[in-house]
C-alpha cells in the first residue's frame, strides 16, 4: 500500500503538452516552407536552416551559461522562433545577417525576459524589425520567385543573388502611387490575384503563399492549437478597411483582395499574432487584438513610410496585451443576469 | 444539434467500462462502519449506545438542524462501538460500528420490488418523509434533499430538472439506474413535481447513453409533463449550473442557487431514494457504486450497504490490481484519493476508481505559456492562470476580485493545461482562504 498516491483532483490530465502544441505549429508551417523552397530554391532552405539552428544554439547557450537554467530547447519554441524569423526575411539574405537576427530574437526578445512565457513581444518579429532597421537594403531586396528553380538546385542560390526583383507588390504600389501612376496601370504590371494566392510574387521567404499558410492555419485550428479569433479578425479587418478605401477611391487604393494576399497579412495573422505568449487570453481580447493589428497594418501601408506594416502592427498590439487582458475579461458565468 | 452548455468544458476519455454491467447486490459486510456525517451541513447526533441491537433502517443518528440529515443503520446487529474512524474525507470522524447479525429490517419498510405508482400524500408530507429518510444529493454534493424540496418564500419553481448526465469518466451507476429502475425514477419525478408544485420536468442525459435516452423517452410518454433532453457530451455538464444552462438556457447568478432562476435539480440516484422513502418507507442506507479501473479484473456496479469498507467492494471486483497507483472515491475529475481500503462507503459514494501507477504520476510543471487554454476550458468564465498566480503570491484581494468563489472545482483547467500546472490546487487554496476572509468580514 505504500505506493498509493494521494493528491487532489483532477486525477487525469489531458494529453496536450507544450511540446505537442509547439510541434503542431511546426507541422503547420511545413506547407508554406515547401512552397518557399519551390519558388526560391536552395536559398530558402539555407536561410531557414541557419535561422533555426542559430536560434537553438543561442537559446541553449544563454540558458546554460548566462541564466544558468536547465535549457529547454526541446520544447520546440526556439525552432518556431527560428522558422518564423526565416519566414520574415528575403530568401537571399546573407546568412550572417540571419544569425544576427536569431541572436536578437532569442537573446534580446526572449531570454532577457526569462524565456518562454515571459516575453512581451514576439521574438521573431523583434528580430525581423531589428534587421529591417539595421540592414534596410538587404532586407528589402527580394529574388524573383520562379517555379523552375527545383530543376536547377545547385546554381539556384548564386542565381538568386542576381535575380532581384527589387520590390514586392506592396512596394511597387507604394512607389508607383508616389510617382503618380494610376492603380489600374500598376495592377497590370503585377501578378494576377490567383498567382498571388499561390505565392508567385516577390516577398519574404515564407509569406508569399496564401494558400499554404491558410492550410497551416486550418490545421492548427482543427488540432485546437489556436482558435479562429485572431486570424479571422485580423484578416477581416484588413479586408474591410482596405475595401472601404477602395470603394471610395479605386484609383488611389489597391483592392482588398490584393491587400490580404500580399505582404505579411496571412503569415502575420495566422502564425505571428497567434503566438500564445504575446496575445490576449480571452476571446473578446483576441478579437480586439486582431482588429487592432488589421487597422494598424492598413494605416502603415496606406499612410506610413513603409510599404508593409504587419510586423509593426503586431509588435504595437503586443504592447497593448496586458491592458487588453486587464479590461477584456472573459464573460463570467452568471454575471449578466445578476439583479 | 443536441444542446450543451456554451462556455468552456473539456472532453476527457469516457472509459465507461461498466456501462453494460447489471447492478449486482453485494452482501452485507461483517462489520459496518457508518459515519455520522455523510452530508454537507451539521453533523448528526448519535441516539444509540454501545451494545444496543439495531435493525436495518433503524435511525441511529438524528439530524441536528434544518441543513443536516438523519442516519440509519444499513445492517442489523449489535453496536460494537462508536469511535473515530477514517472515512472518505481522509479524516478520522465519528462512526457507528455495527457487528452484523442476520438481516432483519424495520417492519414498516416495504422491501419488495413492486412498483407503487399512486401518490396519495401531500407536498408537506413528502418533504417530511424525505427528511426522515435522511436523503442527501447523490450527485456528489451530498446536500440534504429536503432542503432543496422546500421552495423558499417568494421564489417560484418552474422547472424540475433531472440530472442523468453522469459526465464523470468511468462512472456508470446513474446510467444503470436509468436502465434498471426507470419506472421508479418516473414515479419519483412525479413525487418531486408534487412537492415542488411544478408541471414541467426535464431529464438531461448525455447522448453517450442512447439506451437510457430511449428508455426514458419511451416511459416519459405516459407521464405528463416529463420530457427527455439528449445533450451533447461535454464535461462538466453534470454541474448544476451547466446543466440548467444546457437544458433551459438560464444562468444561475454568481453566488446564487438554481431556485433563483426557477429550477430545482436532482440527480437520478436521489430520485430513486426519494421514491423509496415515500412509497416504500425505506430510508437511505444503500448506494450504487461503480468499482472500476483499467486493471480491475471484474469492473462492476454494486448495490452496497452504507458502511461497507471499500476493501469488500474491491475484493468482489477481483481484488486490488498489482499496479495500483491511486484509489479514488468518485471519478477521475472530481473524486477524492483515499489511502486506506478501510474507508467505508457513504450515502454519496458513487464509485471506487482504481488508477494504475503509470497514469497517476503528475508530470512536472513548466512555466505558463499563456496559451489561454485554461481560460477557454473554464465553464465558469474564470481565468485559472491568473487565479493561480494571485493565490501563489497570496494576493487574496485580487483572488477574490477575480471571482475565485465562482469556481466549481471541476478541474477542467488543470486537465487542459499543456504546461501541467496544478491550477486547481492553487485555486482551492485561494477559495478556502478567501471564504475565511469573507466570513470574518461578515462577523
Ligand atoms: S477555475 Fe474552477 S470552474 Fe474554472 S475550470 Fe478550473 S476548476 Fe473548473
Ligand atoms: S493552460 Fe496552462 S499554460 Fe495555458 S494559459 Fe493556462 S496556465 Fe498557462
Amino acid at each position: 500500500m505504500d505506493k498509493i498516491l494521494i493528491s487532489p483532483s483532477p486525477h487525469n490530465l489531458g494529453k496536450d503538452s507544450v511540446k505537442r502544441l509547439m510541434y503542431g505549429v511546426i507541422i503547420a508551417l511545413i506547407p508554406a516552407f515547401g512552397f518557399s523552397v519551390y519558388f526560391y530554391g536552395i536559398g530558402a532552405l539555407a536561410v531557414t536552416l541557419t535561422a533555426v539552428l542559430s536560434s537553438l544554439c543561442f537559446e541553449f547557450l544563454i540558458a546554460k551559461f548566462i541564466l544558468k537554467q536547465k535549457p529547454t530547447i526541446t520544447d520546440g519554441s526556439a525552432i518556431i522562433t527560428g522558422l518564423l524569423l526565416a519566414f520574415n526575411v528575403p530568401s537571399n539574405l546573407p546568412l550572417w545577417i540571419v544569425i544576427i537576427g536569431a541572436l536578437v530574437a532569442i537573446g534580446v526578445a526572449k531570454m532577457t525576459f526569462g524565456g518562454l512565457g515571459n516575453n512581451p513581444f514576439n521574438p521573431a518579429l523583434v528580430g525581423r524589425v531589428f534587421l529591417l532597421i539595421s540592414f534596410p537594403v538587404q532586407m528589402t531586396s527580394w529574388p524573383l520567385p520562379c517555379s523552375s528553380r527545383l530543376t536547377n538546385w545547385i546554381t539556384a542560390r548564386a542565381e538568386n543573388l542576381d535575380a532581384f526583383s527589387g520590390a514586392t507588390p506592396l512596394a511597387i504600389v507604394k512607389e508607383g502611387l508616389a510617382k503618380g501612376d494610376s492603380m489600374t496601370s500598376l495592377m497590370d504590371s503585377m501578378p494576377s490575384h490567383m498567382e498571388m494566392f499561390y505565392g508567385m510574387m516577390g516577398g519574404s521567404l515564407g509569406e508569399i503563399s496564401a494558400i499554404a499558410l491558410i492550410v497551416g492555419g486550418i490545421y492548427m485550428i482543427y488540432r485546437r492549437i489556436i482558435t479562429w479569433h485572431i486570424p479571422v479578425s485580423t484578416i477581416l479587418t484588413v479586408f474591410i478597411f482596405t475595401g472601404i478605401l477602395w470603394l471610395i477611391n479605386p484609383e488611389q487604393n489597391a483592392d482588398p483582395i490584393f491587400h490580404i494576399l500580399t505582404g505579411g497579412v496571412m503569415l502575420g495573422a495566422i502564425f505571428m499574432a497567434t503566438d500564445y505568449v504575446t496575445s490576449p487570453m480571452s476571446y473578446k481580447g483576441m478579437i480586439i487584438f486582431g482588429i487592432g493589428i488589421g487597422i494598424l497594418t492598413v494605416l502603415i501601408r496606406v499612410w506610413g513610410a513603409y510599404p508593409e506594416g504587419v510586423s509593426f502592427a503586431i509588435l504595437i498590439m503586443n504592447a497593448f496585451v496586458p491592458l487588453i487582458n486587464k479590461y477584456l475579461k472573459p464573460k463570467r458565468f452568471g454575471e449578466v443576469k445578476k439583479k | 444539434m443536441p444542446k450543451t452548455f456554451p462556455k468552456g468544458g473539456v472532453h476527457p476519455p469516457e472509459n465507461k467500462l461498466t456501462a453494460t454491467h447489471k447492478i449486482e447486490v453485494l452482501p452485507s459486510p461483517k462489520i459496518a462502519y457508518i459515519p455520522i456525517i455523510q452530508h454537507i451541513g451539521a453533523p448528526s447526533t448519535v441516539i444509540v449506545k454501545k451494545g444496543e441491537d439495531v435493525k436495518v433502517g433503524q435511525i441511529i443518528a438524528k439530524s441536528s438542524g434544518f441543513v443536516s440529515a438523519n442516519i440509519h443503520a444499513s445492517v442489523s446487529g449489535k453496536i460494537l462501538k462508536i469511535d473515530e474512524t477514517l472515512d472518505t474525507s481522509g479524516y478520522k470522524r465519528m462512526a457507528v460500528h455495527i457487528e452484523v447479525a442476520g438481516d432483519e429490517w424495520m417492519p414498516e419498510i416495504d422491501n419488495s420490488t413492486t412498483l407503487i405508482k399512486d401518490i396519495n400524500i401531500s407536498a408537506e408530507e413528502i418533504i417530511s418523509k424525505v427528511a426522515q429518510a435522511g436523503i442527501v444529493g447523490l450527485g456528489g454534493a451530498t446536500f440534504p434533499s429536503h432542503v432543496k424540496l422546500s421552495v423558499p418564500k417568494g421564489k417560484k419553481c418552474e422547472y424540475f430538472i433531472i440530472n442523468g448526465v453522469e459526465c464523470e469518466p468511468y462512472l456508470t451507476s446513474d446510467h444503470r439506474l436509468m436502465l434498471e429502475k426507470s419506472e421508479e425514477i418516473m414515479v419519483g419525478i412525479q413525487i418531486i413535481m408534487k412537492a415542488l408544485n411544478v408541471s414541467k420536468a426535464i431529464i438531461g442525459i448525455e447522448n453517450n447513453k442512447p439506451d437510457a435516452i430511449e428508455k426514458m423517452t419511451q416511459l416519459a410518454n405516459s407521464y405528463p409533463g416529463v420530457t427527455v433532453e439528449a445533450l451533447k457530451v461535454q464535461y462538466p455538464q453534470g454541474g448544476e449550473k451547466q446543466l440548467i444552462k444546457a437544458v433551459i438556457n438560464r444562468e444561475v447568478p454568481s453566488g446564487g442557487l438554481p431556485i433563483d432562476v426557477g429550477c430545482v435539480v436532482h440527480n437520478v440516484g436521489t430520485i430513486i431514494a426519494i421514491y423509496e422513502a415515500v412509497q416504500k418507507n425505506k430510508p437511505l442506507f444503500q448506494s450504487v457504486v461503480t468499482v472500476t479501473g483499467k486493471s480491475v479484473k471484474k469492473p462492476s456496479n454494486f448495490l452496497v450497504r452504507v458502511g461497507t469498507p471499500i476493501r469488500d467492494l474491491i475484493e468482489a471486483a477481483g481484488g486490488l490490481p498489482e499496479d495500483t497507483g491511486k484509489i479514488i472515491n468518485g471519478g477521475p475529475m472530481m473524486g477524492k484519493a483515499v489511502y486506506s481500503l478501510d474507508v467505508p462507503v457513504a450515502k454519496g459514494t458513487s464509485a471506487v476508481l482504481i488508477l494504475p501507477q503509470d497514469e497517476v504520476k503528475r508530470r512536472p510543471m513548466s512555466s505558463c505559456i499563456r496559451c489561454a487554454k485554461c481560460v477557454s476550458a473554464c465553464p465558469m468564465g474564470l481565468e485559472p492562470y491568473l487565479l493561480m498566480v494571485a493565490a501563489e503570491m497570496e494576493n487574496w484581494e485580487r483572488t477574490e476580485a477575480e471571482n475565485v468563489m465562482d469556481c466549481i472545482e471541476c478541474g477542467s483547467c488543470s486537465y487542459t493545461c499543456p504546461a501541467d500546472r496544478p491550477l486547481l490546487d492553487y485555486i482551492r487554496l485561494g477559495k478556502s482562504t478567501v471564504s475565511k476572509i469573507i466570513r470574518a468580514r461578515k462577523n
